[in-house]
């Protein structure tokens, strides 16, 4: 951070003092930014919120109906519509995100253990570059092999005819679906939560290594129980950082994860993955054209103000989280 | 990628607590009987040039002796250790046993250290190291069973204090639950927590909250700790590499008196640079020098009275 | 596994049920299930990347031409034989160009100030904190933010300005703009990362010599720090190559370049267009879905794009580092 020289100390040159004060303007101005981004989002996205007060957040309609009412409102400020029960969409959301963000998980700390104590040398030189590799995938493109080879797939080879039939007057099955989203989605945040847990394992002291290996753990459990233990805050912070770029994300979902506002039913058994839906995120995107009708533009940056909390909660949870775990770790003393 | 939060590893320093230990330390648990006589090593009667006694022998105040007859446990035949092309341990051949504290000295680089770790095969875990020769463990060759099974056997504690990121029961504990599929229960664990703690000296102090850090004890308290958790699985051999040259002069009395106190059960090897230390509490010593085991014999009478050059000027402080 | 035979009599202390569990096998059945499952993780992950990488390849090359890179799209009912996408290639230049030049100064600048300012440190915090926040934002909020902002008229130079003096608000300054957002935190991290790997001995030296912290930090400091700059601006324009939301809502929905009327630059950067990751968007299922075959060759374009800056933020990041040595 800043230095501090000893005999010939802080320059205190009026071009000096003028720098300082223009980065510090500069580095000041992200704050302003965030603070006008919270400010504009919140202060367009009220009225929608204001209308429906808590029921907003609840279940109740069709939301691509209430969308469709909400556009079509007739020109009178005083008329327009706002109904609005977005439940569909946050369930979604959570569910997709969530699923994701568990299935990634997992594979991530089994994949992460396996690169650094099991692989043999030639497969983990190799997987290294390949996973920056995938991290740095861009979405539209695992869209595109969503679209193009997962959802046919499903729709035709998967879902069965019989299925089709039994959810039909409620929703078409086509393949677009929260199994192929979630699917993608896990893939797409995996290589990034491999590589941030892969180097917190290796950077675990060599001293607990060798301390474990010392009283006769072989070499799994003691991955498992020291390793695991040590790389935890660096565990937490890659599943936050994965959590966000899955509740972000937009485009890909919107390719394959259904274009309807529907809620799946939990109650329709197996058939239940293969239900269409949409995050809120997705929704973002699919009605971006119409954000020029009052009403309807208020209401999508109600969606994104409630992305913007979940984001903030997110990054709040994540260092929270980070700062309780401390006392274990060797900076505790 | 993204700017992590990995643990750094902070070196453990021992200037920071230079006061407080005494402060805190309660009168330790087992006060072993005082001191003998210093002993003045008397010179051969035969005048054939032999050496002088040596000025450490003479100061040095030697714990009592074990009144167990030694039992042998861990025999190396012509040893050799190499790390790719470079000879770290060149052809030893000693005993460890039962009832007495085998100390291993030399200058640093010797390869007392590399002989140590061969002794858990700890050294297999550097990747281009290379083994000859023969380790035995009661009469069986160590590379003939499974290497966590002669861990259990032969534990080790480490020049710095490693206790695990957990509490202090769940480190003691660790070795015992992470074995095998049946994961003993708390309950069951408890009573043999506490009497590891109390063997190596530490349940006075951590009696009233064992679900504190561990890594929140001091220095000593942690190496205490270590030894607590490698007792707890009850190893026949027990391998010290340098335990106390991080720690205090106080906290290094309590673990010799600790050490010494445990070699009728477990026989004991401790690597040392402290020539003061191998004379308070070895029983057998061995010098290396480069590699090559210089002597090997009792402590009194290579610290009295040593056969070879190479060792009278290292024991009476000419080089190290 | 032989167990020891001849073991003498273990001491007395410690309950006997655990003394005797010393006979167990070394890996316990949950032990094997978990290496398993390791193992199968590991070659999932392989055959993932095998797939994908082997796929998009096979189609690419498929349906990459040379007519494709070379024409424009054009507007025809039979999209799978008519155009190209040369206008997306410009458009994915022109904004990654447009992106990281504004980024790329402000986020040297954050980085200066917090590496060798940062008072008071309250604000630094704040500021550090304010650089996460970015950072996690999805990039579809900060694309309707910045609409927001380029719609109000005080912006209208930004963009076209229809009759009746509705502001548009998409163009490739608009969408410059947000790009830049999303790349500053890498180079904010890159860049303070290697500023903070500089001993303050070199510091210290410059200004024994007389010189003050702003011209220290110009001649010496970001000099030595070109390494770091360099992996974050790549890192940053890798990101702003990959990104579709902040296009679609932020630069209008022409498949050709449409520059606004008048002077050649900045007509053309007040203009609307498209870029790759719109262009695949749009030929896909989920936009008018005409030509997967285009979706497909532009997929790979992007790509190749995307491997190739990979490949430059580690040459950049394998050059020798300066060393401080006394």
């Amino acid at each position: 951070m800043s230095v501090n020289g000893s005999h010939n100390a802080k320059p205190k040159d009026r071009t000096d003092q003028r720098a300082e004060v223009a980065l510090g303007a500069l580095a000041s101005a992200v704050l302003l930014l965030i603070g006008f981004m919270i400010v504009f989002v919140f202060s367009k996205a009220w009225p929608s919120f204001a209308h429906n007060g808590l029921a907003w957040f609840g279940p109740g309609g069709n939301v691509d109906e209430q969308l469709a009412n909400i556009f079509n409102s007739p020109a009178n400020p005083s008329n327009y519509v706002y109904t609005m029960h977005a439940w569909p969409l946050l369930y979604a959301t959570a569910l997709i995100t969530g699923a994701a963000v568990v299935l990634s998980t997992a594979i991530s700390l089994l994949s992460a253990m396996f690169i650094v104590e099991f692989a043999p040398q030639a497969m983990r030189r190799v997987m290294q570059p390949v996973i920056r590799l995938l991290a740095a995938v861009p979405s539209v493109v695992y869209g595109l092999i969503g679209i193009l080879v997962l959802v046919p797939f499903v729709g035709n080879h998967v879902i069965s005819g019989s299925e089709k039939d039994a959810v039909r007057y409620v929703i078409q099955l086509d393949g677009t679906s929260i199994l192929v989203g979630v699917l993608v989605l896990t893939v797409m945040i995996t290589p990034i939560m491999v590589a941030i847990t892969t180097d917190a394992l290796r950077s675990v002291p060599r001293n607990w290594t060798e301390g474990a290996a010392a009283l006769g753990v072989n070499r799994w459990r003691a991955l498992r129980t020291v390793g695991l233990r040590a790389a935890r805050p660096a565990i937490v912070a890659a599943i936050v950082l994965a959590t966000a770029r899955a509740l972000g994300e937009a485009i890909m979902l919107s390719m394959v994860s259904g274009s309807v506002g529907f809620a799946p039913n939990p109650l329709d058994g197996t058939t239940f993955i293969f239900e269409p839906a949409r995050t809120l995120a997705a929704t973002i995107v699919d009605n971006a054209e119409g954000l020029s009708v009052k009403p309807f533009g208020q209401t999508v940056y109600a969606f994104a103000a409630v992305l913007l909390i979940s984001s903030f909660f997110l990054s709040f949870a994540g260092w929270a989280a980070r700062q309780s775990m401390r006392k274990y770790t060797l900076q505790a003393r | 990628m993204d700017p992590l939060i990995p643990a750094e590893e902070e070196g453990f320093d021992p200037l920071r607590e230079p006061m407080s230990v005494a402060a805190q330390l309660p009168p330790p648990v087992r006060r072993i009987a005082v001191e003998e006589a210093p002993t003045v090593a008397q010179p051969p009667a035969a005048g054939n040039g032999h050496v002088a006694p040596t000025a450490v022998a003479a100061l040095a105040k030697r714990m009592p002796r074990a009144d167990t007859a030694p039992l042998e446990r861990m025999r190396t035949e012509a040893l050799s250790i190499a790390y790719g092309q470079k000879l770290a341990v060149n052809q030893v051949s000693l005993t460890v046993r039962q009832g007495e504290v085998l100390a291993l000295i030399g200058p640093s680089g010797c390869g007392k250290t590399t002989l140590l770790r061969s002794l858990n095969r700890l050294v297999d875990l550097t990747p281009a190291a290379s083994r000859g020769g023969k380790i035995l463990l009661d009469g069986e060759d160590v590379d003939l069973f499974d290497v966590t099974h002669l861990r259990r056997r032969v534990g080790m504690l480490f020049q710095q204090p490693n206790p695990f990121p957990m509490s202090i029961f769940d480190n003691v504990a660790y070795g015992l639950r992470e074995r095998g599929s049946k994961k003993p229960s708390k309950r069951e664990l408890e009573p043999v927590v506490v009497a590891a703690l109390e063997r190596a000296g530490l349940l006075e102090e951590v009696k009233d909250n064992l679900d504190h850090p561990a890594l929140a004890l001091s220095g000593g308290q942690q190496q205490r700790l270590c030894i607590a958790r490698s007792l707890a699985v009850q190893p026949e051999v027990l391998l010290l590499d340098e335990p106390c040259s991080a720690l205090d002069p106080i906290s290094t009395q309590v673990i010799e008196e600790t050490i010494v106190s445990l070699r009728s059960e477990i026989a004991i090897v401790i690597v040392t640079h402290n020539l003061q230390q191998a004379q308070r509490v070895a029983d057998h010593v061995a010098f290396m020098y480069l590699g090559d085991l210089v002597e090997y014999g009792e402590a009194e009478r290579v610290f009295g009275s040593p056969v070879a050059e190479r060792t009278r000027e290292y024991v009476s402080g000419g080089f190290g | 596994m032989s167990t020891h035979a001849h073991a003498p009599a273990p001491p007395a202390s410690g309950p006997p049920s655990l003394v005797h569990r010393r006979g167990e096998e070394s890996w316990s059945r949950g032990d094997k299930i978990g290496v398993g499952l390791a193992w199968a993780a590991g070659i999932l992950l392989c055959a993932l990347a095998a797939a994908i990488v082997l796929y998009m390849l096979f189609r690419g090359l498929q349906y990459l031409s040379l007519t494709l890179l070379a024409s424009h799209p054009l507007p025809s009912l039979d999209q799978t034989k008519s155009g190209g996408f040369l206008d997306p290639i410009e458009g994915t230049v022109i904004l990654t160009i447009l992106g990281t030049a504004i980024a790329t100064p402000i986020g040297v600048g954050i980085a200066v100030w917090l590496s060798e300012y940062a008072r008071p440190s309250w604000l630094a915090r704040a500021v550090e904190s304010g650089v996460e926040i970015v950072a996690g934002t999805p990039s579809i909020v900060l694309a309707i933010f910045g609409l927001l902002v380029f719609q109000q008229s005080v912006f209208g130079f930004l963009s076209f300005t229809a009759e009746g003096n509705a502001v548009f608000g998409r163009s490739f300054f608009t969408a410059g703009a947000m790009m830049a957002l999303i790349a500053l935190p890498l180079i904010v991290g890159s860049t303070r990362e290697a500023l903070q790997s500089i001993p303050s001995h070199v510091r210290e030296a410059s200004y024994a010599l007389g010189k003050d912290r702003i011209s220290t930090i110009r001649r010496v400091l970001l000099p030595a720090s070109r390494r770091g700059i360099g992996t974050g601006v790549t890192l940053g324009m890798g990101r702003i190559v990959g990104d579709t939301a902040i296009v679609v809502i932020l630069l209008g929905a022409s498949q050709q370049i449409q520059p606004e009327n008048g002077t050649p630059v900045w007509g053309l950067l007040k203009g609307t267009g498209s870029t790759l990751t719109t262009y695949v968007y749009n030929n896909s299922p989920a936009g008018e879905g005409g030509a997967p075959q285009k979706a497909y060759a532009a997929a790979f374009v992007l790509l190749v794009i995307v491997i190739f800056l990979n490949f430059a933020v580690d040459l950049i990041a394998r050059r020798k580092e300066p060393t401080w040595t006394r």
